[in-house]
């Protein structure tokens, strides 16, 4: 049992944390207000090597862990979380490549990627398909040496800029979970078309839209893995991406209490610096708990992936326990700034806004405790 | 070009200084280190110049304790060449840096063509390291630095003045230039640089090998303490009209005898 970091990871913690208090947290309100993709930030966070941290070294990436993933996520969310999701969803589109491609398709894919900075997007819930994933009605159709893909996706992180998009279809509705189908779309491939930008709660500088395949054609070589054998992609894929969802709501919570432990020793009230009092004591020791066994769920759920572990389970304890906590400290947070705390002046409102969408997306906090539950009773 | 680098580890600037027990220097166990602030512009003018001149080196040297080596790590990452340590106890005294500093350079075999420091490190805020060590190199030195151009052979440096005014100073190299903010904008060591660092030279010394003993020594500490808690203000009550003017000559005469302000 050994619960500390490497060297190299503390400086990859450092200098993460380090860009994302002097890059990200500078300008967060300012692209809250804007609703806007911070473009020149994360160019930069990809020319220090904070993206795409799942590409793997024979392809380009940097060979992290997953840890090391984990450890990125927090310092980056930390900074902006709305910034981070921007980020966070290029991996998301890319570990199914990553799991289910093969050698000739990560070349294609994924090398480009760690050349210059691109935008991926995944595509898998659709407007009347959320937390119903297997019941997706994307059709993709083969014909001849191609396959043709018709429907409609929602709420699709990076649709505005995507270079790629790795979409979810069916090839047969009535075969459920085994006709899902992962394939490959490249930027320019006719028949896409992107929606508006959804006007957003929080994570407000991500770019969320709708996107629609009419007749999009493309070859089978972009399909992942085979016809029918996207469902286990997609399985694998949340096995990595929730824990870092969760990694990215401690990054948030952990900024909520900074801020919360710096202003309760300067706000005074009762002629005293407001921590000498139980009830803001109470609510700080509370999010120093959560904060703490968050972190470590995070950390146990990447530590089973980097050791080829079953991590499914950790990881819905991890998402749904780092969402609801972050939800919990940061309106915590806003309550320890009282009036303050609801202004946009101060920073505490915006990680409340950011902090929802953790418990929303990836797999509600609902989905997790469903995932979770059959994971116990199926082997009990 | 041989360009070097020197640079000293500091606390965090958010860290809580506490003396130690026998009040002889600060408490050091729970410290986190950054590279001095002023030596990050040293490190990436190093950087800028030995992308200036094809086939320079950039070496970068501490004196400090070898619990942590996050300064010449993070100089490495950010792309220096390799990294020489000399070992010591945190509190040496500028003199026996510069000289420890001084032989490092030598044991490394090469003559350097430019050597560049912070202008000051923010823990002790003494600003002597550099000057001594262009004293014991015979070298001439600029300080407070934040303008730099410069060939192999010669260099024209800006430096700040009080008021805002600048000097433009012609320098011969070999030169010690000591850097300001506001001379470059310092990169980020990035995460691929920070694996290559895993793998870039770094030689320890001990304080022996370099010839410093603790004859060398021009300063002793005696006494660590924190300032004295500031004294709560006074405050006067003025809301009686009548009794004004002679509250005016109070405060005036506290002033003069208490606050010795006027």
């Amino acid at each position: 049992m050994d619960f500390s970091f490497t060297p190299e990871q503390l400086e990859i913690r450092d200098l993460a944390m380090k860009f994302a208090r002097n890059e990200m947290m500078t300008k967060a309100a300012q692209f809250d207000v804007l609703a806007e993709m911070p473009l020149d930030i994360l160019q930069q966070a990809w020319s220090l090597g904070l993206v795409n941290t799942c590409i793997p070294t024979q392809f380009g990436g940097n060979g992290f862990s997953a840890i090391d993933s984990m450890i990125i996520t927090e310092a980056l969310a930390y900074g902006c979380m709305g910034m981070n999701t921007a980020i966070m969803a290029n991996d998301l589109a890319l570990l199914p490549i990553v799991i289910g491609g093969s050698d000739e398709q990560k070349k294609r894919f994924l090398t480009p990627f760690t050349e210059s900075y691109k935008i991926a997007a995944f595509c898998l819930t659709e407007p009347g398909n959320g937390s119903d994933a297997g019941g997706l009605k994307t059709s993709i159709k083969e014909d001849g040496d191609d396959v043709v893909i018709n429907g409609n996706k929602m709420w699709i992180t990076n649709a505005g800029y995507a270079d790629l998009f790795v979409l979810y279809g069916t090839i047969d509705p009535a075969l459920k979970h085994k006709g899902i189908t992962a394939v490959v779309i490249e930027k320019g491939t006719a028949g896409i078309e992107v929606g508006k930008k959804e006007d957003k709660m929080g994570h407000r500088c991500s770019d969320t839209r709708a996107v629609t395949f009419n007749n999009v054609r493309v070859p089978k070589n972009n399909i992942l893995g085979g016809l029918g054998k996207g469902w286990s992609i997609a399985m694998k894929t949340l096995d990595h991406s929730r824990p870092m969802v969760a990694a990215s709501a401690v990054g948030g919570a952990q900024c909520a209490y900074d801020h919360c432990v710096k202003y309760a020793k300067e706000r005074v009230q009762f002629n005293v610096p407001i921590f000498n009092h139980q009830a803001i004591q109470f609510m700080v020791a509370e999010m120093a708990m959560k904060i703490e066994a968050s972190r470590l769920l995070v950390h146990k759920a990447a530590w089973l992936l980097d050791n080829h572990q079953s991590n499914t389970q950790l990881a819905s304890y991890a998402k749904a326990f780092a969402a609801d906590s972050c939800m919990q400290i940061a309106t915590d947070a806003v309550q320890i700034y009282g009036g303050y705390g609801y202004s946009k002046e101060y920073p505490v409102e915006k990680i409340m806004r950011d902090a929802k969408l953790i418990q929303v997306y990836e797999g509600t906090s609902q989905i997790q405790r469903l995932v979770i539950a059959k994971e116990i009773f199926s082997r009990s | 070009m041989n360009i070097f680098v020197c640079v000293k580890q500091v606390p965090d600037t958010e860290t809580k200084i506490v003396p130690t027990a026998d009040a002889m220097f600060i408490e050091t166990s729970s410290i986190k280190w950054i590279m001095n602030p002023y030596d990050e512009f040293a490190v990436e003018q190093a950087l800028l110049i030995q992308a200036a001149h094809t086939g320079s080196t950039v070496t970068v040297l501490r004196v400090g304790s070898s619990k942590d080596t996050e300064a010449l790590r993070t100089a490495m990452a950010m792309g220096a060449d390799e990294a020489f340590l000399v070992e010591a106890q945190d509190n040496l005294d500028s003199y026996s840096i510069a000289k420890a500093l001084k032989a490092a350079i030598a044991k490394s075999g090469k003559n350097p063509d430019i050597i560049l420091t912070g202008k000051q490190a923010i823990d002790d805020d003494c600003l002597q390291v550099p000057q001594i060590l262009a004293t014991m190199l015979d070298i001439p030195s600029v300080s407070v630095v934040v303008g730099y151009e410069g060939s192999a052979s010669e260099a024209t440096v800006k430096r700040e003045v009080e008021g805002g005014a600048l000097e433009v100073y012609g320098v011969k190299l070999p030169a010690l230039i000591a850097c300001n903010k506001g001379i470059n904008t310092p990169r980020y060591a990035s995460l691929p640089g920070i694996m290559k660092a895993k793998k870039k030279p770094l030689t320890t010394l001990s304080l022996a090998d370099v010839g410093v003993s603790d004859a060398d020594r021009r300063v002793k500490y005696s006494n660590f303490q924190l300032p004295p808690e500031k004294p709560p203000g006074k405050k006067f009550d003025a809301t009686d009209s009548t009794k004004q003017a002679g509250l005016v000559k109070e405060v005036v005469g506290l002033l003069r005898t208490e606050a010795k302000v006027i």
